[in-house]
């Protein structure tokens, strides 16, 4: 694994193999589990908490509904304040003006705020191509870039990955991007955070630029905020002289007033705490406090199309929680890295396809890494129904039909590879939808039950290869009920 | 009351036991039921993995099979989901395509009528304790429909603590998805297999001599899961407990 998500497989390939990745697995199951269950604890002590999550989805979607105005709101505040906005249509456009904005400064290293927009863009990559080298300062981000790896989580990226896992990359790859591990390290996490600390502290203290995004922007004053554990956020955000922000457009709350309810369901819905450790904001820049300079730069990336559809719009409400991560049974087993994107799990099987599209093989299996069962649902802090959005990206993927590409409304086809299911659903709606044939059926299964072999060939063996077969019985519900009861024979 | 079967076409066609049950547990406790020959499947499959265009001939045909019935009811809560849930999300998109006429009335007209089994004994009928008699152990696991779409609660639990005879044992991680999902069983196999691996262990580790869910599709993964593992848990309806007294036993 390094880092790219491109050319990456289908979900149920990857899937396939990381089931049988043991020590990975172990690994998710006990971490999302104790996860879970002190996200419920720290739920269950509000009593609000169904209030909160209406309020939540209101404020969000009332923001997306007037989003024009918000985003002219926060540009006009910010710039006010001192910063500098930029607006990105697409990744490229954005990892262009980053790079160019941190040449500017003469400077070639970045400290990093974790940012899932960074991610999603690739800035990394971007930067590095053009030798400037952003060093990753949250410890899991740390451990995944160490690693050579790619984050598996959006709260946890290294989940994947045991503390033993960690001393390893610690002992092998720390020298090769400055202060290397202490001798004698253990697999201790006190020991592990300290070497991680010592790593990372002359990074805070040299660099000139930072780079984070935003989990909000509050519209009508300007400010931007970042919510998080460890604190090398802070020190990115007010160390060097150059700041540069990341944000989707999404991110945006029209007060501080709504902001209020999203610093309460964030916290206990992603770390499980009642409130996180450090809570950064920053209005463009202030004299003799923190950067000098600061940059805002706007990212779109798919999200107008997003929100051009009724249904996946409510993608867009996702503050980032990772909560559905925790309580996804496919997410526990098929790992974050199956999913293909920066953003994993049952928010990423719904907005990866709305934001790239479905054209990919793996963008098209997305949809349906999902049992539907529902449980992202019930957890979700912005009550984004990802079973519905599933269906009806399911729905865009197998019947094609009308979506948004870069603005334009755009009949898209069916993706390639469902011919054979769509003819047997066409069968299967055929016969269901004329009883007499279905009985025919019916009858038919049960006349040669006897010779039903036990494991199936072509499409069937997907079944039975974990399962046995169900028996066909001798006679059918509807048969039964005409000889006992002597209903009318259907048309 | 006029109540109208709607057995579902895995249990017509694979669980006929399922439906006998239902018929006669009802009749039990006093309900007409009758089986609409016109019937035949919600259209769930189809519309779960994406081809709503090809479920919509499947509502309308729901929508003249149970017309003018006072309760529908039906032994499964996912397929009583896709009726409650589904059919006016169904409708709601025809309507906004300038389709949506009969779709809407069927929506309209079928989803206050449809009932899950369980729901309908406790919140229609007022009754927990059906006199049913089932001398043996058993776990329940709650399917994710019923459980998260219909909000079925504690309904299945309080009908099963009424049987007589039953031990009911508590199913350790019991909301966790089975790892059904219809078309998901095949399209990810391996990892429904390892769900189903992982629920089939937790069954077997309650040492229940029966597995219960009011929802065949999911039994049938779960105990195809059980007996390729070499178990003797057995996979029982609701509606089979339910149906069982000390006269006729299961």
């Amino acid at each position: 694994m390094s880092g790219t998500y491109l050319g990456m497989p289908a979900f149920p390939k990857a899937a396939t193999l990381s089931t049988r990745n043991t020590r990975m697995r172990a690994n998710l199951t006990h971490a999302t589990h104790t996860i879970r269950d002190k996200r419920a604890a720290a739920v269950r002590e509000l009593p609000d908490w169904a209030q909160l999550r209406a309020a939540g989805a209101a404020v969000k979607d009332r923001t997306l509904r007037h989003l024009d105005h918000y985003l002219e709101q926060l540009e006009a505040a910010v710039t006010a304040a001192g910063g500098t906005v930029h607006w990105a249509a697409d990744a490229r456009e954005a990892n262009r003006i980053v790079t160019s904005l941190v040449r500017a400064t003469g400077e070639t290293e970045v400290v990093k705020v974790k940012s899932m927009a960074t991610q999603e863009i690739g800035l990394n990559a971007a930067l590095e191509a053009a030798g400037i080298r952003a060093y990753e300062t949250d410890l899991a981000e740390l451990i995944v870039q160490l690693g050579d790896d790619l984050p598996s989580h959006i709260l946890v990226p290294a989940i994947h990955r045991n503390r033993d896992e960690i001393r390893d990359i610690f002992r092998e790859r720390m020298a090769d991007w400055g202060r290397p591990a202490p001798e004698g390290l253990t697999e201790e996490p006190a020991v592990l955070a300290e070497a991680a600390r010592l790593h990372l502290r002359e990074k805070f203290l040299r660099a000139k630029v930072g780079i984070s995004g935003a989990n909000f922007m509050v519209a009508d004053t300007g400010t931007l905020v970042v919510v998080e554990s460890e604190g090398n956020g802070r020190m990115c955000l007010t160390l060097p002289e150059t700041l540069i922000s990341v944000v989707g457009i999404e991110k945006i709350v029209p007060t501080w007033q709504d902001l209020e309810v999203f610093l309460q369901l964030l916290p206990r819905s992603s770390t499980a705490e009642r409130m996180n450790p450090y809570t950064s904001t920053w209005t463009g820049t202030t004299d003799g406090d923190g950067p000098r300079t600061f940059h805002l730069v706007l990212l779109d990336n798919g999200r107008t199309d997003t929100l051009a559809d009724t249904v996946g719009r409510q993608a867009l409400r996702c503050i980032r929680c990772s909560a559905c991560l925790n309580v996804c049974p496919v997410y526990e087993r098929a790992g974050g890295h199956a999913y293909g994107s920066a953003y994993p799990g049952p928010i990423g099987a719904i907005l990866t396809p709305q934001l790239r599209g479905v054209t990919s093989e793996l963008d098209a299996s997305l949809p349906y890494a999902s049992s539907l069962c529902g449980a992202c649902y019930e957890v979700c802090p912005v009550a984004i129904d990802i079973p519905e959005v599933l269906v009806h990206l399911r729905e865009r993927v197998v019947q094609g039909g009308e979506t948004t590409i870069r603005g334009v409304r755009t009949r898209i086809r069916p993706a390639k590879g469902h011919a054979a299911e769509r003819a047997a659903m066409r069968a299967a709606r055929w016969a269901l939808d004329h009883p007499a044939a279905m009985r025919t059926g019916q009858r038919l299964a049960a006349r040669t039950r006897r010779f039903h072999p036990k494991r199936l060939p072509g499409p069937g063996r997907a079944w039975t290869a974990s399962r046995e077969m169900p028996t066909v019985p001798a006679e059918s519900f509807r048969d039964w009920w005409q000889r006992e009861r002597g209903g009318k024979v259907t048309r | 009351m006029r109540v109208a079967l709607f057995v579902t076409c895995v249990n017509d066609t694979l669980y006929p036991g399922t439906g006998r049950a239902v018929v006669s547990l009802l009749e039990r406790l006093g309900v007409t039921v009758d089986f609409p020959l016109e019937q035949s499947c919600c259209g769930q499959a189809q519309f779960n993995t994406g081809y709503r265009h090809e479920t919509e001939p499947l509502v309308h045909r729901f929508g003249r099979a149970f017309e003018g019935y006072d309760h529908i009811v039906t032994p499964s809560g996912s397929c009583a989901a896709m009726v409650r849930d589904n059919y006016p999300r169904m409708a709601a998109k025809a309507a906004a395509e300038g389709r949506g006429g009969t779709l809407t009335r069927v929506a309209e007209s079928v989803v206050p009528r449809t009932y899950e089994l369980t729901e309908f004994l406790v919140d229609v009928l007022g009754v927990t304790d059906v006199g049913a008699y089932y001398p043996h152990t058993v776990t329940y696991h709650p399917t994710c429909h019923g459980l998260r779409m219909l909000g079925l609660g504690d309904k299945p639990r309080r009908l099963l603590g009424a049987v007589e005879g039953l031990e009911l044992i508590d199913l350790p991680g019991a909301e966790e998805c089975c790892g059904f999902g219809g078309t998901f069983a095949v399209k990810n196999e391996a990892v429904s297999a390892a769900m189903g691996a992982d629920k089939a262990r937790n069954i077997t580790a309650t040492g229940a001599s029966a597995v219960c869910t009011v929802d065949n599709s999911c039994q049938m993964h779960i105990g195809g899961t059980l007996a390729r593992l070499g178990s003797s848990v057995r996979p029982v309806h609701i509606a089979e407990i339910l149906a069982s007294t000390k006269e006729a036993p299961l």
